[in-house]
């Protein structure tokens, strides 16, 4: 060996525990029973055997999740892996049902574990009545265990497993009541718009495996980057195909094929040689991506972005973020599981996993950053209009899942994961405690059974709804419908009250530190293409939107009008087991505020930067002025400011009763327009209507008019002459089939004397 | 006269003639079985003739009781199967079990 090889990277050394992968086995085991077995024991034993076996196995997983996480916690640096079984072994493709565990991972996990458990137990107390209660908790089961898979998997192999076994059992449970002809719609508008996200990462992930491999030569040996020139790499030079790379720090080895498991292309993507030659660093494998080019686009750039629109899909970000308004048809629950807490950060999750090949391309990290700050302000404008609680909180999902795409988009990835982890507490809260109002709203639906009117998306001829639209007096959604609850449900209000200042950004709770520690990192990072105080701008307005939707949301439940004497006759209190699920949620909206105190305050980094440091790559190289303390500081004071305003407005306009309503009349007639557009979110289903399904109508209109008449021409016309050809002749065969034995006596004979005959004449 | 081996071989292939000729002639299920029976004979003798004219050959000989043999056995799974057929179409007329016909 010539060059001496080097490791710049410090990846967590490896520890293998055989028995951590027991933590997808028992939600799975939990689906599988309450799946096959659950509608004979819900009819012998009742319902709590279902929910006692679903939340038995959440917290044997959850249980799991904690062991794992000690065992990261105690050691130092270090990263668990868990073999269980191998699942491809092609030549050099070796692919294991192998979990990863690490700081990114292993918080995920608890995440996923933890909130699930309390959603499960929550459950218990919303689902109570309903009849298919095994059904829905076989799909919760379901859908941790894939999510586990999605984040624990250590290949791709595995995290596209989790991603599309979320994807289906979100569309399960979008479409729960899947009588109901519109949730099962929305059901499936959910599950269509994902397909084009998972089309492109599927793609994406072709290109990679693709770029980082060779090809076979004429000795059919296996060249690796054969257009490229060797004497980078030791050994390669002379070397086949399976000779590995030594690194002389820690002996790790780097495998030289292309892999899909993550660890592998880690260490080959931050690999750093030193030529023998020149004496310069080179990065062999990065460099093999960002020099190849397909169709004049810059291989890895091309990557990124496809796996970028794979998060975008499954994390509702512009332009595929129309599922998840209507994905609030399925159960709260769900909706506070699936569509806020776990399953739509999933693409959060794919871009920090894959931080190594994101840093090569600060385009597509530019492209991320103003993606998500754009949606962050679209889909907050959007929730401050919107009457249905649950779409209310629904955009506010996306707008806060838009903040964290801003955060990995500037290379802040410990604040995008750490405000994954406080949105999962505070926004579960919300929905929650907006699944206990819907609870005790309830009596409104049974008043009438006629269909309610909840508008919806997808119907080809949407209603234009006005600003004067009287609310439908049966959706027990609308919070027009609400005001005054917050006497009678007390514990829901102060749950929801504490949510709200976590998510708005009171220096009170989590919210805060996580969203503020991305706008101070979106101001002060150099890499991207934008300047910062752009990014920065639209991300602080987004802000201050989210602060009027959110105290709006809350006054106009639990505040102005009295409530009417219906109210105060059917309302209730939830029971107790959603009520404690709420006070847990909340409490850890503001505990969590611990991990992420940021260094302005106690002088060192944050606890979550810390625990997350070892395993995300640089990319902030933060510049001059822009990254001076004093502008943090104002920063910080101007953020509270913001949310202070936007709480103020909204108290202004929504607190009180008879002459708030009046104010905001008038100032509906008077931003007529600009309400009108937001109400009606832009127009941008109509939009997608319009042009996508539309043109794609029209489109398998023509195929299918081309398959009738030229197609069908050929194809019927040919084929039935041909048939009928074949007929005939098999007429004339069949009568040789008498069904007398005589005949085929006549046949024997004649035949042996025709071969002696035969045999007599050849030989 | 010389008995030679031409003349039981003439008489071998009459009788194989006529066992044709029944077999592929006869309606009657047991008339055919009969044809059969002169069929295996007849291959019978041409066995026991060639055996004869050849020096020392016995296995000739040997082979006529093996098929004297498979005759009987054949003629009792045959007539079971006569049988069998009567039950069922009530006729032992091969011409009316036809349920083979094309």
């Amino acid at each position: 060996m010539s060059a001496d090889a080097l490791y710049t990277v410090a990846i967590p050394k490896l520890v293998e525990l055989d028995n951590l992968w027991l933590i997808v086995l028992f939600p799975f085991l939990g689906a599988v029973i309450n799946g096959l077995l659950g509608r004979q024991l819900q009819a012998k034993f009742g319902k709590s055997i279902i929910h006692y076996i679903a939340i038995g196995m959440m917290l044997c997983s959850f249980a799991v999740a904690i062991i794992a996480f000690a065992q990261i916690l105690t050691a130092d640096d270090i990263a668990i892996v868990s073999q269980a079984f191998p699942m491809i072994d092609i030549g050099w493709l070796s692919v294991n049902f192998a979990l990863y565990f690490d700081p990114l991972s292993v918080v995920l996990a608890l995440i996923i574990t933890g909130i699930g458990t309390l959603i499960h137990v929550y459950s218990t107390g919303y689902m109570k009545d309903d009849p298919a209660y095994w059904r829905f908790f076989c799909y919760l089961n379901l859908f941790i265990f894939s999510m586990l898979l999605l984040v624990l998997g250590d290949s791709f192999v595995l995290m596209f497993f989790g991603w599309e076994g979320v994807g289906l059992c979100s569309y399960l449970l979008i479409g729960f009541w899947y009588k109901d002809m519109k949730k099962a719609t929305a059901g499936f508008k959910a599950f269509v718009v994902n397909r084009i996200g998972d089309f492109a990462f599927i793609t994406g992930l072709f290109f990679l495996f693709w770029g980082l491999g060779g090809h076979w030569n004429q000795n059919n040996n296996y060249d690796v980057h054969s257009n490229r020139s060797y004497e980078a790499i030791p050994v390669a030079s002379d070397a086949t195909s399976v000779d590995r790379l030594t690194s002389q720090d820690n002996k790790e080895l780097v495998s030289q094929m292309p892999s899909v498991v993550f660890r592998d292309i880690e260490k080959q993507m931050t690999l750093s040689v030193r030529s023998a030659e020149t004496g310069a660093i080179q990065k062999p494998f990065a460099d093999a991506l960002t020099e190849q080019t397909v169709g004049g686009i810059p291989l890895v750039f091309l990557i990124c972005f496809l796996f970028f629109l794979g998060a975008c899909g499954k994390s509702a970000q512009i332009p595929l973020y129309v599922w998840l308004p209507d994905a609030m048809a399925g159960p709260t629950p769900v909706s506070a599981l699936i569509h806020a807490a776990t399953m739509v950060t999933a693409g959060i999750y794919m871009i920090v996993r894959l931080n190594f090949l994101f840093v090569l391309s600060p385009g597509v990290m530019t492209v991320i950053a103003l993606v998500g700050a754009c949606t962050a302000l679209f889909a907050a404008t959007i929730g401050m209009v919107q009457h249905d609680l649950k779409k209310v909180l629904a955009y506010s999902t996306i707008s806060q899942l838009g903040f964290m795409f801003l955060g990995v988009g500037v290379g802040a990835w410990w604040a995008a994961v750490f405000h994954l982890l406080t949105h999962a507490c505070f926004k579960a809260c919300l929905f929650l405690g907006a699944g206990s109002v819907i609870h005790s709203m309830g009596f409104l639906k049974s008043h009438d059974k006629s269909d309610d009117t909840e508008d919806n998306s997808i119907q080809t001829e949407p209603t234009h709804a006005s600003v004067e639209e009287k609310p439908s007096p049966t959706d027990p959604q609308d919070m027009r419908n609400m005001g005054g609850l917050g006497v009678i449900m007390s514990h829901t209000r102060r749950t929801y009250l504490i949510a709200c200042l976590a998510i708005a950004g009171f220096p009170v709770a989590a919210g805060f530190y996580s969203k503020d520690e991305i706008l101070w990192k979106a101001m002060s990072n150099g890499q991207t293409f934008i300047p910062g105080w752009i990014l920065w701008s639209i991300g602080f307005v987004a802000a201050g939107c989210t602060s009027f939707y959110m105290f709006r949301s809350y006054y106009m439940v639990f505040y102005g009008a009295p409530p009417s004497e219906q109210c105060q006759k059917h309302a209730h209190e939830s029971p107790r087991s959603m009520i404690h699920v709420l006070w847990v949620l909340a409490g850890a909206s503001i505990v969590t505020a611990v991990l992420g105190l940021p260094h302005l305050i106690t002088g060192v980094d944050a606890i979550f930067a810390q625990w997350l440091a070892p395993m995300t790559a640089p990319f902030v190289s933060t510049t001059g002025v822009a990254s001076a303390a004093w502008l943090e500081g104002i920063l910080i004071v101007a953020s509270i400011g913001i949310a202070v305003i936007g709480w103020l407005i909204a108290k202004h306009f929504y607190h009180s009763t008879h002459a708030s309503m009046e104010k905001r009349q008038q100032w509906y007639q008077q931003f007529r327009l600009v309400h009108h557009t937001l109400y009606n979110k832009y127009w941008i289903d109509e939009l997608y209507q319009m042009t996508w399904v539309r043109g794609f109508k029209s489109l398998s209109h023509g195929v299918a008019t081309v398959d009738k008449f030229v197609v069908g021409l050929v194809i019927n016309g040919g084929s039935k002459k041909l048939g009928q050809a074949f007929h005939k002749f098999a007429q004339v065969l069949r009568l040789h089939q008498t069904g007398y034995v005589n005949n085929y006596a006549y046949g024997i004979a004649i035949g042996t004397v025709v071969l002696v005959l035969v045999a007599q004449a050849w030989f | 006269m010389n008995i030679g081996i031409e003349h039981y071989l003439i008489v071998s292939s009459f009788l194989f003639v006529i066992g044709m000729y029944t077999v592929a002639t006869r309606r009657h299920a047991v008339a055919i079985l009969m044809g059969v029976e002169l069929l295996l004979n007849s291959a019978s003798i041409n066995f026991v003739a060639f055996s004869h004219f050849v020096e020392g050959g016995i296995s000739g000989y040997v082979f006529s009781l093996f098929i004297i043999v498979l005759a009987a056995a054949e003629a009792a799974v045959a007539l079971a199967i006569v049988l069998s057929l009567f039950r069922n179409t009530n006729t032992v007329d091969v011409t009316e079990s036809v349920t083979l016909q094309g």
